[in-house]
């Protein structure tokens, strides 16, 4: 059972580096700010929600693994709206030159 | 375990910072903020990842403290690009 | 070699990087972002020492409010900026660098000539920390051992944001810090100024109360209600306050006030100034955080809002 569970945690956090690993790939590679703003936010909310519930299983209390919940939440929420700034920065540069 | 989640630590935090390589580069403001924002994630994401490792809870506070700050960190960040091109557009826009 | 030696090797390197890069960035703005990733990866390298308390100050000061103090300043700057393109003249920069060089090779160097075991009270410190009712040794020091040091630290702070506000034109004595005026007038950053501070809220109320036991502690828990504060200014869903008002006075010497006071009373109490009593050591401590994180709060939000503007009406 604890093998399995461990087998479980490194598929989901060798997952969500590989999605860390295609958002920067992607932020280095890609041509303009809005398909780079694309790569950025899978590392974000798909790299980090991977991680964390690969870690869910290795927490030592339920606050702990709430706790882990609530920082994959808060980033979700901050990646959004950071987003979506960031595009309306990037569009407006893009439109003057 | 404890082994693999710090190699994944390690793993995440070298590539986020390959990603700093944006941070220099650019060529725009929009580039340098999608670097450091990605670079906050990767922070978040190594603390967690070595906190468990090493059982040690306060990490977790840390890493909550880190998503919290650095949303506001990438908010002003967004704030200097957006008054940087309205300066560099038609000099003040200061109501 | 050991999988804890590489992965703190690989963040010592990334530190290093990240020095160099704000140091060789050409513009204040790229300088400031690479400065703020120095200190979240710094941070990290605090975690690796153990030092949790460090950490989280440097995760919260360094790279939360620091950085959007230096940025407001940038973006300010920029203009100017763009009109110097004439470089320093040779000979001052050699100055410069051999300056430079001079002090990193003496920082070095007294670093390398510290004796292998450091003096250290660490050992007194936490044997008679019983005697506070505190389980967090660092909150021990700073508001029990070393309790002076803190109050003056919080009266340092009170100056200081006097400082910025003598900066202050003269008709802006009336007015409000406009610094941070919301930027981008639209739903998306209101909705997460409406969202997050609830979160930042419990969350820095729970980095004081744990800061008893547990890292954390008044001054982080209050850089994060700051960081709130000022997310809800940038938004535009609220205003900085005229520096004029009474409250706002009152509420930013309470902390210290309150602090003196119980050390006042400590005197006749428990026989020194800033003595607690034993059985009430911890809350009497917690009494004195809680208006101290309110006022440091408020005194980092408005330092970092700067100094207040004139504005019209009354």
């Amino acid at each position: 059972m604890s093998a399995l569970v461990d087998l479980f945690t490194v598929a989901a956090v060798s997952a969500g580096i590989l999605f860390f690993l295609a958002g920067v790939v992607g932020l280095l590679r890609f041509p303009d700010a809005l398909t780079r703003l694309h790569a950025l936010t899978k590392a974000d909310n798909v790299g980090l929600g991977l991680i964390v519930a690969g870690l869910l299983p290795q927490a030592s209390s339920l606050l702990e693994a709430l706790k882990l919940v609530l920082v994959w939440l808060t980033v979700l929420l901050a990646g959004a709206t950071v987003g979506q700034l960031i595009a309306r920065v990037a569009r407006r540069a893009g439109t003057r030159t | 375990m404890t082994e693999f989640l710090l190699a994944a630590a390690g793993a995440v935090m070298f590539t986020v910072v390959l990603g700093m390589v944006r941070i220099l580069r650019g060529p725009g403001d929009a580039d340098r903020v999608m670097a450091a924002q990605l670079l906050g994630t990767g922070g978040v994401a190594a603390l967690l990842l070595s906190g468990i490792a090493r059982g040690r809870p306060a990490s977790l506070d840390l890493a909550l403290t880190l998503a919290v700050l650095a949303a506001f960190a990438s908010i002003g960040f967004v704030k200097g690009a957006a008054m940087g091109q309205d300066k560099s557009a038609e000099g003040d826009d200061d109501p | 070699m050991s999988f804890e030696l590489s992965y703190e090797l690989l963040v010592g390197l990334l530190v290093l990087t990240a020095a160099a890069w704000s140091v060789a960035a050409r513009d204040t703005y790229s300088a400031t972002v690479g400065f703020v990733s120095y200190g979240l990866l710094i941070a990290i390298m605090w975690m690796q020492l153990q030092a949790f308390d460090v950490a989280l100050a440097e995760v919260a000061i360094g790279s939360g409010l620091t950085g959007l103090l230096l940025l407001s300043a940038a973006a300010r700057l920029r203009a100017a900026e763009a009109r110097v393109t004439s470089r320093p003249p040779v000979m001052l920069r050699i100055v410069a660098a051999l300056a430079c060089t001079a002090v990193s090779v003496s920082i070095a160097a007294t670093v390398l000539r510290l004796p292998e075991s450091a003096p250290s009270l660490a050992g007194a410190a936490v044997g008679a920390l019983p005697a506070t009712g505190l389980g967090n040794p660092v909150n021990g020091v700073l508001m029990a051992f070393r309790a002076f040091d803190t109050l003056l630290e919080k009266v340092v702070l009170v100056l200081s944001l006097v400082g910025v506000w003598s900066l202050a034109p003269e008709p802006g004595w009336s007015g409000r810090p406009r610094l941070l005026h919301p930027f981008a007038d639209d739903g998306v950053l209101r909705f997460l100024a409406r969202t997050l501070p609830p979160i930042g809220l419990l969350f820095g109320a729970h980095l004081m109360w744990n800061g008893a036991d547990e890292p954390g502690g008044a001054f982080q828990g209050a850089t994060v209600l700051a960081a709130m504060w000022l997310l809800v200014l940038m938004a535009g869903l609220g205003e900085a306050p005229r520096i004029r008002e009474r409250w706002l006075r009152v509420a930013v010497v309470a902390g210290p006030m309150t602090f003196i006071t119980v050390g006042l009373a400590g005197i006749g109490v428990a026989g020194a100034f800033l003595a607690y009593p034993e059985p009430h050591a911890k809350s009497l401590i917690l009494f004195v955080e809680l208006p101290m994180m309110l006022t440091i709060a408020l005194v980092l939000a408005l330092l970092v809002a700067g100094p207040p503007e004139p504005t019209a009406g009354p």
